[in-house]
């Protein structure tokens, strides 16, 4: 059975329309890509799945239940966990608050201050400090140690490489197999295609707010993701 | 000697300033919310007190164990049943439906108790003092309300910093958006920080009405002293909160030893000279 489904979710700003019917699963322990360009949707996808915009109860499942219609606040306690675009941590909370905020919402599992230090090392070494002192790596893996002391079952990544020097993108992205191996489910939203197709089992492509591809990375070529990405 | 005493004076009235600003500063730094019923809540306590102490003849300050129970669920239904409603990207909402609110309580308080004064009779309380040397003599009830104030900003602290609730807190006041997304209900984190504000004011409120005579309008002047309290002390610090009590209990103290006239103005004059040297307070924490 699938962990996520979305069944021809729509979203919208007001008027305008940001996606049209997206079709989107998610298998327990499955790792998968979302790629497109700037404003194909892709960060929307995601502020549906958590709940920032509201979708039809039906239109998105978790686990077998409707959670298309529920406050963010209730979503992550089903366990999704999002980490957003730009990071967000809570600036006027050190690192150590920043992360024992993800206890807020009281899942258990394996996840705990000890692990996520283990994790990231740079962390521990600077629980005290306040997290806008940190570096833009150390930010994001605070804000990813955040979202996994929810104890998530879906993890979902914003963007997590952008603004990032490319050896502390290898360094947050060495982190990902740990996540996985607890049986989490990853879901990554890229500008990177390569990046995107060297850690997914499956890749979605989108395009203007329409899945206009989707598959496993090797069963696609760079010419038809091409197409899928640019729509030319 | 006698300044001396003075700005001691001062210091312990100081004390009641920074509980009439505690709760407007938790309010204001963790959902953005100007209270401007703050004042007639204050009072809406004290009248609450005396209502009890008149029902059942319990001290002023026992009455404390039923008011501030009582103001921390009223707040958490007022947060919870109209205040969240006006919340949301513009100000100008709440500042408009607690303008009302305090008309409302004003009104509501008179048409009740009428415009007489009255005063929480604390017995012995009132008159004892603790003499040191010859030209200081400092109240008991004064010493009692400062404590009072130490303890409840300390406690205020702890709750704000050391606590998941605390961390709930400041997270919401950074972003109340990114928050939701890691469990913190915001409508009932809101609620709890109108709860324990008006518990705070409560408090306030019956130290108050012991100290002196109150009636129905005397709101918006308490209003206006936390206001300063919390802008001497600068937004979001507890401490800072205190001091800035303190800085206008002094000020009034020694404006009324100056001329009885001086007294309120002194304090205003203090306020506006800090607002000069450092617009945002004298410990500021928050970045906005």
């Amino acid at each position: 059975m699938n962990l996520l489904e979305t069944d021809g979710l729509t979203a919208f700003y007001g008027d305008f329309q940001a996606l049209f019917g997206v079709d989107l699963a998610i298998a327990e322990g499955e790792a998968v890509a979302i790629i497109g360009a700037n404003g194909a949707g892709k960060s929307t996808l995601l502020r549906t799945i958590t709940g920032q915009l509201a979708a039809p109860a039906g239109r998105v499942r978790f686990a077998g239940s409707p959670i298309g219609s529920l406050a963010p606040y209730r979503i992550v306690r089903h366990g999704i966990a999002l980490v957003p675009e730009g990071r967000r941590l809570f600036s006027s909370l050190s690192v150590e608050e920043n992360l024992r905020l993800g206890e807020q919402c009281r899942r258990q599992g394996p996840w705990t201050l000890e692990r996520v230090y283990r994790l990231f090392p740079a962390l521990a070494r600077r629980r005290q400090a306040p997290a806008p002192a940190l570096s833009g790596g150390e930010q994001q893996m605070a804000a990813l140690g955040r979202a996994l002391m929810t104890n998530p079952r879906l993890l979902l990544c914003d963007e997590i490489s952008l603004g990032l020097a490319p050896t502390v993108i290898r360094d947050i992205y060495a982190a990902l197999p740990g996540i996985r191996a607890q049986g989490t489910s990853v879901l990554i939203v890229e500008q990177d295609t390569n990046r995107a197709l060297a850690v997914a089992d499956r890749v979605y492509c989108l395009q203007e707010g329409r899945v206009t591809l989707s598959g496993a990375p090797r069963e696609l070529t760079r010419d038809r993701i091409r197409r899928a990405y640019f729509g030319v | 000697m006698a300044w001396l005493n003075i700005v001691l004076q001062g210091t312990l009235l100081g004390g009641l300033y920074a509980l009439f600003a505690a709760g407007l500063s938790l309010m204001f730094g963790v959902m953005r919310l100007v209270n401007i019923a703050h004042g007639d809540l204050i009072v809406l306590s004290a009248y609450c007190s005396l209502v009890i102490v008149q029902a059942t003849g319990l001290h002023p300050l026992l009455s404390l164990g039923l008011v501030v129970p009582l103001m921390f669920a009223f707040g958490y239904a007022l947060q919870r049943g109209l205040l969240n409603r006006t919340l949301g990207g513009d100000i100008l909402p709440p500042l408009l439906v607690t303008f009302g609110l305090s008309v409302i309580i004003q009104n509501a308080l008179l048409e009740t108790f009428s415009a007489d004064s009255r005063r929480l009779q604390a017995g012995a309380l009132e008159t004892a003092s603790l003499r040191l040397g010859d030209a200081i003599s400092l109240g008991w009830l004064p010493i009692i309300v400062f404590a009072t104030a130490v303890l409840v900003i300390a406690l205020l602290r702890f709750l704000l910093y050391r606590t998941a609730l605390g961390r709930a807190f400041r997270a919401t006041s950074d972003d109340p958006e990114t928050a939701q997304l890691y469990g913190v209900d915001i409508r009932h984190v809101f609620g709890l920080a109108t709860a324990v504000a008006l518990s705070v004011l409560s408090i306030a409120g019956v130290l108050l009405a012991i100290r002196t005579n109150f009636d129905p309008t005397i709101g918006p002047a308490r209003l206006l002293y936390a206001f300063e309290a919390v802008t001497i002390g600068g937004l979001g610090s507890p401490w800072g909160t205190l001091a800035g009590g303190i800085i206008l209990g002094v000020a009034q103290s020694l404006g009324a030893a100056f001329d009885p006239g001086f007294e309120i103005l002194a304090g205003h004059l203090a306020f506006l000279a800090v607002l000069l040297v450092r617009p945002r307070g004298l410990f500021p924490r928050m970045a906005d």
